[in-house]
């Protein structure tokens, strides 16, 4: 079936439909990760926005126990070709039917090139996925032109509190046997659950990846999911060694309330360790300023340096927001890490003992995980 | 952190001569980092004994040194020019044990030379088999199992216990010569045997075989403060047991998923860490395709050719950043030079997929076995882009120019399913193409992934193209179809012959409905950042992002594609130095080629870098987007030339000698009637098509016969018959593939071989020397020693050469260059091939006059005279210098290939002898190809009749200088009445003590066997020489070359060698 992709600025692409056929209208935003498209798709921080896959070729390992949450997230899918046979031992089925069954709907066969060019250039744009042939123009721009992300961590967050186990991650999986298959290979390679839990982290979810609550349990922690809109008095009175501020979607200046709580939480001594939408929302509650990029930080190569050290990661990145360095006073928080692409904040330590957070993706998935070691030091300052 | 302030004189070591393993990926690495070293102020001393690379040109180095890369030349040059540091890690594996002979020996620490870029130690950690296994030990990282063997027993016993079959692999030597599987004792016998003497300290690694693993390979790069990424990482198409050079591999991964892409990318980092690289580094990974289980395979602590592939399928210029990275800055310090806004610290996105095909010599080795193993046997290899896997596939293919479009290239249409099963399970270069043929008979692809082991994912992408053919030839065809067949790149010839079409309407079809390629940019980044690189590829469907520039003169550079033997790097050299002489004078120049390994496909080389396959079809579609000016064709080689009628067709005016000239040069009919014209003579001959015909113009000339299709390189083909039987042999083989053109047979004649290079302006010409080849005629010049200036011919024959040049460039109006070979028989000269084009000898010749013959010859072509460009017309003087070009094999590589020289060209490199004498030249020439003499002082000689007057004279010499001499019955009772006390050995057949066992006894140097001409070759002779190469031990096959050798035996001395520097010529 034909399916289009109509910009805000009047640019249409015509492609080939893919999984579900339904309409949507989102903010169309690009990814340059050549692998772990399904990380991206389960990854809340894409609730309210509508993915292009900058990699040509999508799909081809098919369906794998690699979701990052209970579900996919974003409004749309936008891809160049979608492999016709996945191939991994791990795969159970393939990526148009996953789409389907997640009633995602999507486009494929456009030049997803010329696409994220237009992106870059324009900024961030508004657009349409429809399969509808007989399309207005004049009245479906008004419509995508006035489309705001609204509500997005109110979507994606838990609706109570919960201790993360085991039983989160096999939810999804369909079958018993594939889930063992998961887990087993989650084990081999080092992102399986720990034994004996050591700490209890408060995890603040504004819409968590799994992995930030894998790090953490592998790392001997006790992690208590609260939702994003719990009362500081709440999370405290659980007793946690540290609280962990989660990733999520959406402008950050919409969490006003989530953003007083925080405050709070910085009043006390618990260490705080921010991801992410967790790093942005810090940063407000300290008094900073947030602002949109252009076209944000969406991949895995993304090399970040650690000002202290001189040392440069290359980290995984999901987010069109971004701090503003000089926005906190240096004797609140000090800038910690800095892209070393565009120079733009990619962490701040604050004045408070035991508090930091970070921009980028320590937990990857998809992406490289070589700054895991910030889980490292969140434990550490649990400890002291 | 900044520079290194220690740091101002480098001496980089290059690789030496092209050979199987070892390529032109150096030339690329080793030119970008010493033109990195230069742009920081360093002064560099380069030394490699190839003559034929760019990075042995004066503007590349301040100091140049084309000499033999051993051990007593380094410290000579060392205590000459006494650089403060060496960079080993841009040399292959070449420079890297050159480097660390000196550092073991104790030679760079007493003479204060310290190793730049990644250190001895991590070097040692890499390479020596036992310290890179306790190494992964103990970070964790697993190894197959496996143990260093220093002897059969050790390894039998080790084998035994981990049981077969079994992987071998040798320490220290390059493309894992001497390695490979073995399924039982005998086998391991066998290959270890050879694999320990290859071996440089005699150990051979033993270990588990995982054949069938997928092999994933990691380009990792390192910093001195520890900074680490990756650039790429790559998928072989074949499983583990091929060798990555000799596998198709694609880039990025295609079938991991992000865990395990991280998993092993994670371990790569872990690895390099842990060694303490500082620079460029591979890891080779096999990974279990059904679990999580991987193992390490290797690591190469420099920069590689898959780090060369890795620099071209990304944009990330490993070996530039790595040179940086030497001198002490880290990778956030060093800018992309892609985007122009971003640093080195990051990782290379790809929004495209690419695909290298291996150029595998097995249409110059007919009788080698295909068979494809952990021993490489590729010359070169090509790569394509494209935004799907299918279509990157069919345009490597076509850049390989073995007749191959497509996948039904090779019919295997006949064979029963049950001889193509068996087919699939033989791992050889053809096996895709079986592939195809079993999906095409509907065998499923769970069962061909069973028998290959190949993912099913690459499979279902063979699939996909099969339907398409079958699509094509049994539907009408449509706009539709036509536009999905050409974005999995189906050339519109395949497309015409699969639809019963003829080209033309498939491209008129094409033009109608818009179905024309869009080129997009190789950026690094997937278009996240606005990128500068002018680096282009073709796709379909897409928007066209490559844009004309209307402000400049255009010209076309076409390259020369895959390196192989008779069409190597020299083609290259000229192509870049073209594409600067024209950029000098304000040209926009645009280079199209395919060969992922060299210089001229570097992005900074040209102002626009097509990556496409060299076809008419793909060429075309370059031409009516840019519409150049003109073309220049002369310096790509046969590839090159071969589409100068397409190129006309287009409209693009050939810059230099006209397509008619070039055509006359070739065709037999008009050259003749030129010849004729000059007053020149040349060989008797006669143009044919038949077996028929070619005998009877045979028994008109008499045998000997020269037999050989025209055009055609490197004497492809080419054959000396001495009866009708080696006719009927040779035709049949010329005529495997329809010719367009008729084939030559030639009275043969013996006598001095003369070739010379030439510039013409139209009126004047200009030569910069005669070059001379030690080997009678008969061998190809590609394969016979080449002595400039010439030394044995009288200076009539010179004078008359000279005439002849002139007359023949006139006559052909040659514009730019020009080769002839001559042949000088007493006095009379006679021409046997005229090439209206750049050749093999013009970067040896241009180094040793120091005449930039390719800059004179392309500003020439743009209109400039001789006299206009400062030089005197005429044969220029001779150098202060003898200039030896010595060709180098890699006959070891190729199993099953017959050694013995002929018309046919059969080696893979050169090196160059350069002094002030002509035995110093050539014993340094001999040197720099590695023969190395005496050892053990011991020969053996199996010399055909009509060379056994001179052979005794030889053997004489060799007596005189200590050797003794074995020699089989006829030949030992030829050297005994001549006085040489020879002792007779048997022949293989016969009883024991015989060659065989000497050979093997490994205590011989040398071996002399000049075979019977034609094709009557004993059987045993080609065993021997085979015997030989395999065992090490130096073979030669002509008598002149044997004499040769003595005289640069007799006169020199390894601690007595003059260094010359290139750059001050």
């Amino acid at each position: 079936m034909k399916a289009y992709l109509i910009l805000e600025d009047g640019t249409v692409f015509k492609g080939q439909s893919v999984g579900s056929t339904k309409e949507a209208i989102s903010e169309i935003v690009f990814n340059t990760s050549m692998t772990g498209y399904l990380e991206v798709l389960s990854d809340p921080s894409y609730a309210g926005q509508a993915v292009v896959m900058t990699y040509p070729l999508i799909g081809n390992y098919g369906i794998t126990p690699d979701m990052e949450s209970n579900k996919a997230w974003p409004d749309g899918y936008i891809i160049k070709e979608i492999s016709r046979l996945p191939s991994n031992f791990r795969s159970w089925g393939g990526l148009n039917e996953f789409l389907i069954r997640q009633d995602i709907p999507g486009i494929c066969k456009i030049d997803t090139r010329a696409l994220t060019k237009l992106l870059r250039e324009k900024g961030t744009m508004n657009g349409m996925i429809t399969t509808d042939e007989a399309f207005k123009t004049e009245e479906v721009l008004q419509r995508i032109k006035a489309y705001r992300t609204k509500d997005a961590v109110a979507r994606v967050t838990c609706k109570s509190r919960f201790i993360a186990d085991d039983e989160d991650f096999k939810s999804w999986t369909p079958s018993e046997k594939e889930a063992d298959i998961g887990n087993k290979c989650v084990n081999s390679s080092g992102i399986g659950k720990g034994s004996k839990k050591k700490f209890r982290v408060a995890l603040m979810d504004f819409g968590a990846k799994r992995n930030i609550i894998r790090s953490l349990q592998n790392r001997g922690c006790e992690v208590v999911v609260f939702p994003a809109f719990a009362s500081a008095n709440e999370i405290i009175g659980n007793k946690p060694d540290g609280i962990m501020l989660s990733n999520g979607p959406g402008d950050p200046e919409d969490n006003k309330s989530i953003i007083k709580e925080i405050k709070t939480l910085y009043e006390t001594t618990i260490p705080i360790f921010g991801i992410c939408l967790g790093h942005q929302l810090m940063a407000l509650a300290m008094g900073g300023k947030t602002y949109k990029l252009k076209y944000g930080h969406r991949g895995g190569n993304h090399p970040v340096k650690e000002l202290v050290t001189g040392r440069v990661y290359i980290s995984s990145q999901n987010h069109g927001y971004a701090v503003e360095a000089g926005s906190i006073d240096e004797s609140i928080g000090k800038e910690a890490f800095v892209n070393v692409n565009d120079g733009t904040n990619e962490g701040f330590i604050y004045a408070r003992k035991g508090v930091f957070t970070v921009q980028f993706h320590p937990e990857a998935c998809p992406g490289p995980t070589d700054t895991a070691f910030l889980f490292d030091r969140f434990i550490d300052s649990m400890k002291t | 952190m900044p520079k290194r302030e220690d740091i101002k004189k480098v001496l980089v070591i290059g690789s030496g001569p092209i050979v199987i393993g070892q390529a032109a990926e150096f030339d690329y690495a080793g030119t970008q980092a010493c033109r990195s070293l230069k742009e920081e102020g360093v002064e560099v001393v380069l030394l490699n004994s190839n003559p034929a690379t760019i990075m042995t040109d004066k503007d590349i180095a301040d100091r140049v040194y084309i000499e033999p890369l051993v051990p007593e030349v380094i410290e000579q040059l060392i205590i000459k020019e006494k650089p403060d540091c060496v960079l080993p890690t841009l040399g292959g594996q070449a420079g890297l044990n050159l480097a660390m002979e000196l550092e073991e020996s104790g030679f760079l620490k007493s003479h204060n030379v310290k190793l730049i870029g990644t250190g001895a130690q991590a070097i040692k950690k890499a390479e020596d088999r036992l310290m890179f296994k306790t190494t992964m030990e103990k970070i964790g990282e697993p190894c197959a199992p496996s143990m260093v063997v220093e002897s059969i027993a050790e390894g039998v016993e080790f084998a035994d216990s981990i049981g077969f079959p079994v992987v071998l692999r040798p320490a220290y030597t390059l493309g894992g010569s001497g390695g490979g599987i073995a399924s039982n004792k005998r086998q391991l016998r066998e290959i270890l045997e050879n694999g320990l003497r290859l071996s440089r300290v005699g150990q051979v690694l033993v270990e588990r075989c995982i054949a069938g693993w997928k092999e994933i390979e990691y380009e990792v790069m390192r910093d001195t403060a520890g900074n680490c990424i990756t650039v790429c990482n790559m998928e072989n198409i074949d499983p583990v047991g091929v060798h990555t050079g000799d596998s198709i591999v694609v880039a990025p991964s295609q079938t991991l998923s992000d865990k395990e892409y991280q998993m092993l990318r994670s371990a790569a980092l872990n690895i390099i860490n842990e060694l303490g690289i500082e620079g460029g580094c591979n890891v080779q990974f096999a990974l279990d395709p059904e679990t999580f289980e991987y193992c390490v395979i290797e690591v190469n602590p420099r920069v590689s050719r898959s780090s060369a592939l890795a620099s071209k399928a990304t944009g990330y210029p490993i070996a530039k950043v790595a040179a940086k990275i030497a001198l002490g800055y880290t990778l956030d310090e060093i800018k992309n030079t892609v985007t122009g806004k971003t640093y080195a610290s990051f990782e290379p996105m790809l929004d495209y997929c690419v695909v290298k095909i291996p150029r595998l010599p097995f249409d110059k080795f007919i009788g080698a076995r295909r068979a494809l193993t952990t021993q490489m046997k590729a010359t070169g290899e090509v790569m394509s882009i494209c935004d799907n896997f299918e279509g990157a596939l069919m345009k490597a293919l076509r850049s390989l120019e073995q007749h191959v479009d497509s996948l039904k290239s090779y019919d295997y249409s006949k064979l029963t399913m049950e001889e193509l099963e068996e087919l699939l399970i033989i791992v050889d270069d053809l096996r895709i193409f079986r592939i195809a043929e079993a999906l095409r008979r509907g065998i499923p692809r769970q069962d061909i992934h069973e028998l290959t082991k190949i993912d099913s994912w690459f499979i279902d992408k063979i699939a996909i193209l099969c339907e398409m053919e079958r699509t094509l030839s049994e539907k009408p065809l449509t706009a539709e179809i036509l536009k999905e067949a050409k974005r999995l790149e189906f050339p519109d010839s395949v497309i015409a012959k699969l639809t019963g079409k003829d080209e033309q309407q498939i491209y008129d079809m094409r033009i109608e409905n818009n179905i024309i390629c869009a080129y997009k940019m190789v950026d690094t980044c997937a278009a996240e950042f606005e990128a500068q690189t002018p680096y282009y590829y073709s796709v379909y469907g897409s928007e066209n992002e490559a844009k004309r520039n209307k402000d400049k003169k255009k010209v076309l550079i076409l390259g020369s594609g895959p390196i192989r033997i008779g069409q190597g790097i020299e083609f290259d050299y000229c192509s870049v130095h073209c594409a600067w002489a024209f950029e000098e004078e304000g040209y926009e120049t645009i280079i199209v080629n395919n060969n992922p390994e060299t210089v001229s496909t570097d992005f900074d080389i040209a102002d626009k870098l097509y990556f496409e396959p060299l076809s008419a079809e793909d060429v075309k579609s370059i031409v009516e987007l840019e519409k150049p000016d003109g073309a220049v064709v002369q310096f790509g080689g046969q590839t090159a030339i071969k589409l100068t009628e397409d190129i006309m067709k287009m409209g693009v005016p050939i810059l230099g000698t006209a397509a008619e000239n070039i055509d006359a040069a070739e065709d037999r009919e008009r050259f003749d009637k030129i010849l004729e014209e000059c007053g020149i003579s040349r060989p008797a001959g006669h143009t044919v098509f038949t077996a028929e015909e070619a005998k009877r113009a045979a028994h008109e000339l008499g045998f000997p016969v020269l037999v050989r299709p025209s055009y055609v390189l490197g004497g492809q083909g080419m054959q000396i018959a001495i009866n009708d039987h080696d006719i009927d042999m040779f035709m049949g083989i010329i005529n495997r593939f329809t010719q367009e053109h008729p084939i030559l047979v030639d009275k043969y004649l013996q006598g001095k071989e003369i070739e010379v290079d030439a510039v013409c302006d139209g009126s004047d010409i200009l030569i910069p020397g005669v070059m001379e080849h030690i080997e009678r005629a008969g061998i190809h010049s590609g394969d016979s020693i080449s002595v400039y200036p010439a030394k044995t011919i009288s200076e009539r024959a010179k004078a008359t050469i000279v005439e002849y040049t002139k007359r023949l460039a006139r006559s052909l109006h040659v514009i730019g260059l020009i080769n002839i070979q001559f042949i000088v028989v007493d006095e009379d000269v006679y021409v046997i091939e005229v090439n209206p084009r750049s050749s093999r000898t013009v970067p040896y010749i241009s180094k040793v006059t120091g005449i930039p013959i390719v800059k004179l010859a392309s500003k020439v072509i743009m209109g400039s005279t001789i006299k206009e460009l400062g030089y005197e017309p005429g044969l220029q003087k001779e150098s202060d210098y003898y200039a030896i070009k010595m060709p180098v094999f890699s006959f070891e590589k190729i199993r099953g290939a017959d050694i013995s020289l002929g018309p046919e060209m059969k080696s893979t490199g050169e090196c160059l002898g350069i002094a002030s004498t002509f035995h110093e030249a050539l014993y340094k020439a001999f040197l720099g190809a590695g023969i190395r003499l005496p050892k053990y002082k011991n020969m053996i000689m199996t010399i055909r009749d009509s060379d056994q007057e001179e052979a005794c004279e030889i053997a004489k010499r060799f007596e005189a200088i200590g050797y003794k001499i074995y020699a089989t019955r006829g030949t030992a009772r030829a050297l005994n009445l001549a006085g040489v006390e020879a002792q007779t050995i048997n022949k293989i057949e016969q009883e024991s003590p015989t060659l065989m066992d000497l050979i093997l006894g490994h205590r011989i140097d040398l071996v002399i066997d000049t075979p019977e001409q034609g094709s009557e070759r004993a059987k045993d002779g080609f065993v021997i020489r085979r015997c030989a190469i395999e065992t090490g031990v130096n073979v030669l096959t002509a008598i002149d070359t044997a004499k040769a050798l003595i005289t640069s035996l007799e006169n020199s001395d390894i601690r007595e060698l003059t260094l010359i520097d290139i750059a001050k010529i």
